[in-house]
């Protein structure tokens, strides 16, 4: 799998929406995740992808691509 | 009314247990317990959250909380309230856990020990709170009367239910929601209960392990599950044309002011509470058919209930019947106060009381008619629900058959 793919299984694990609904233009929004579920969202990926993500980080993260372009990044 | 005990879920599975005195103690499966004292308890093996609530929510609730909103929404339908439009700004919760969130507590605190409190989820201070199944609660069904929950150890759904009596009484809501959920099947409960030395070690044969007022009683046994009823206003329940269980007649509570986990032997504590009980109803003692006792299978509590029945009732105390739900389904804790007084109202309804199983060697110390092993029918038309808890707190509800304008 690579690193979308990636996000998106644990996007739609952890917040159960149906993985084909996911694209990388999703926002967060429109699966209606609150703050809550993005800080526990973003353990995940730290988890995952064995890295750390800081709040003001977070804070940019609007759509599905912003996090993968992220991790892209630091990877 | 919505219940999820040991015995089944739901009121028809839940009076069938009852009334063929079904145990539903078992092994604990929850996790390995293997090393504790007590090995047994009484769980909700089946219990499907997903069937009641949506999954996304479901992962964000402690199992207390899961049990609670579950048996709300039996509860509401029951009642007939989602077929109907109601004000629910007229509309509260008062729903009590003993512990609350202890399960999430135990998971989290390993993450944080194994991995660094990076990885604490951000939902385990709402998943923990007490008041969070009363919350979800009122987040699920949209009420937005008071929401309260009372956290008085194993009396706290019985004072949720009389709170929620009075909050209707003063008329600040015409409708509660009203109850309590417990899950505290997990390893530091289990441990903690076991250090003081409060469990049946009964393990070889968990279904008669919980004994109450039998002489070889030797502790009670932990259940998980809740209990809610929907409190209403006579003026609206019939004006709508609800089916009326039953009256809260009265709510008597106390303190033993004595010990933080033993119970006053003398009874004083316990027989004030019922006493208030009564008083508050206008009832007369002798006026009580049968008492849903607490009964907890522990040496100093059911030795000593009896002694506060006899206080509170003199000569009547041998002839009203009195029957330990907790023989069954063990000791729900937080939310025993109110499934077992769903119990009582199936026994109302039903004209029968239900059994004390595992009744077999007599205490001399226990000597009231404890409806032993089998269902009853009898006139039931006052009772009583018994409810003690850690902290020397006591709470008594007091019920009557409607009859009618």
């Amino acid at each position: 799998m690579n690193i979308e793919e990636r996000v998106k299984a644990i996007i739609s694990e952890q917040l159960e929406v149906p993985l084909d609904s996911l694209t990388a233009e999703t926002t967060f929004e429109e699966i209606d995740a609150d703050s809550l579920d993005i800080v526990e969202l973003v353990m995940a990926l730290e988890e995952e992808f064995d890295l750390e993500i800081s709040d003001q980080e977070i804070e940019n993260i609007k759509t599905i691509g912003d996090i993968v372009n992220y991790i892209e990044s630091r990877i | 009314m919505g219940v999820i005990s040991p015995i089944g879920s739901g009121k028809e599975e839940f009076w069938q247990g009852l009334l063929s005195g079904r145990s539903g103690i078992r092994k604990v499966t929850a996790f390995d317990a293997g090393g504790y004292p007590c090995q047994i308890a009484g769980e909700i093996p089946d219990f499907d959250p997903a069937r009641y609530l949506d999954r996304r929510e479901v992962k964000k609730m402690d199992r207390f909380t899961q049990l609670g909103a579950a048996a709300a929404l039996m509860a509401w339908h029951d009642a007939g309230l989602d077929r109907v439009g109601i004000d629910c700004d007229a509309v509260g919760v008062s729903v009590g856990s003993g512990i609350g969130g202890i399960r999430t507590l135990e998971e989290q605190y390993r993450l944080l020990m194994e991995k660094g409190p990076r990885r604490v989820s951000p939902f385990l201070v709402p998943a923990l709170a007490a008041n969070m199944a009363a919350g979800y609660i009122s987040i699920l069904l949209r009420l937005r009367g008071p929401n309260a929950a009372a956290a008085t150890a194993c009396a706290s759904s019985s004072h949720a239910i009389g709170d929620a009596f009075r909050v209707i009484q003063r008329g600040e809501a015409e409708i509660m929601v009203a109850g309590g959920a417990e899950a505290a099947i997990s390893q530091i409960a289990f441990a903690g209960f076991c250090s003081a030395r409060a469990l049946s070690t009964r393990n070889h044969e968990p279904a008669r392990a919980s004994r109450p007022f039998d002489r070889e009683r030797d502790g009670f046994v932990i259940g998980e599950g809740a209990g809610i009823v929907i409190l209403e206003s006579l003026d609206h329940a019939l004006k709508r044309g609800a089916h009326i269980y039953a009256e809260i007649a009265g709510y008597g509570m106390s303190a033993d002011a004595y010990h933080i986990t033993a119970p006053d032997p003398e009874g004083e504590g316990a027989a004030l509470s019922m006493q208030r009980a009564l008083d508050s109803a206008g009832l007369e003692p002798e006026a009580v058919d049968y008492i849903n006792a607490h009964g907890t299978s522990t040496e100093y509590n059911d030795r000593m209930e009896t002694l506060a029945i006899k206080k509170t009732f003199g000569r009547h105390a041998s002839r009203l019947a009195v029957s330990s739900t907790k023989s069954m389904i063990g000791h729900l804790l937080g939310a025993a106060g109110a499934v077992e007084l769903i119990a009582t109202l199936l026994c109302m309804e039903h004209q029968t009381a239900h059994p004390t199983i595992n009744y077999e060697v007599p205490d001399p110390d226990c000597d009231l008619d404890y409806v032993p092993n089998r269902a009853r029918p009898m006139k039931i038309d006052v009772a009583l629900s018994n409810s003690f808890g850690f902290g020397g707190t006591n709470a008594t509800l007091a019920v009557k058959r409607y009859v009618g304008a």
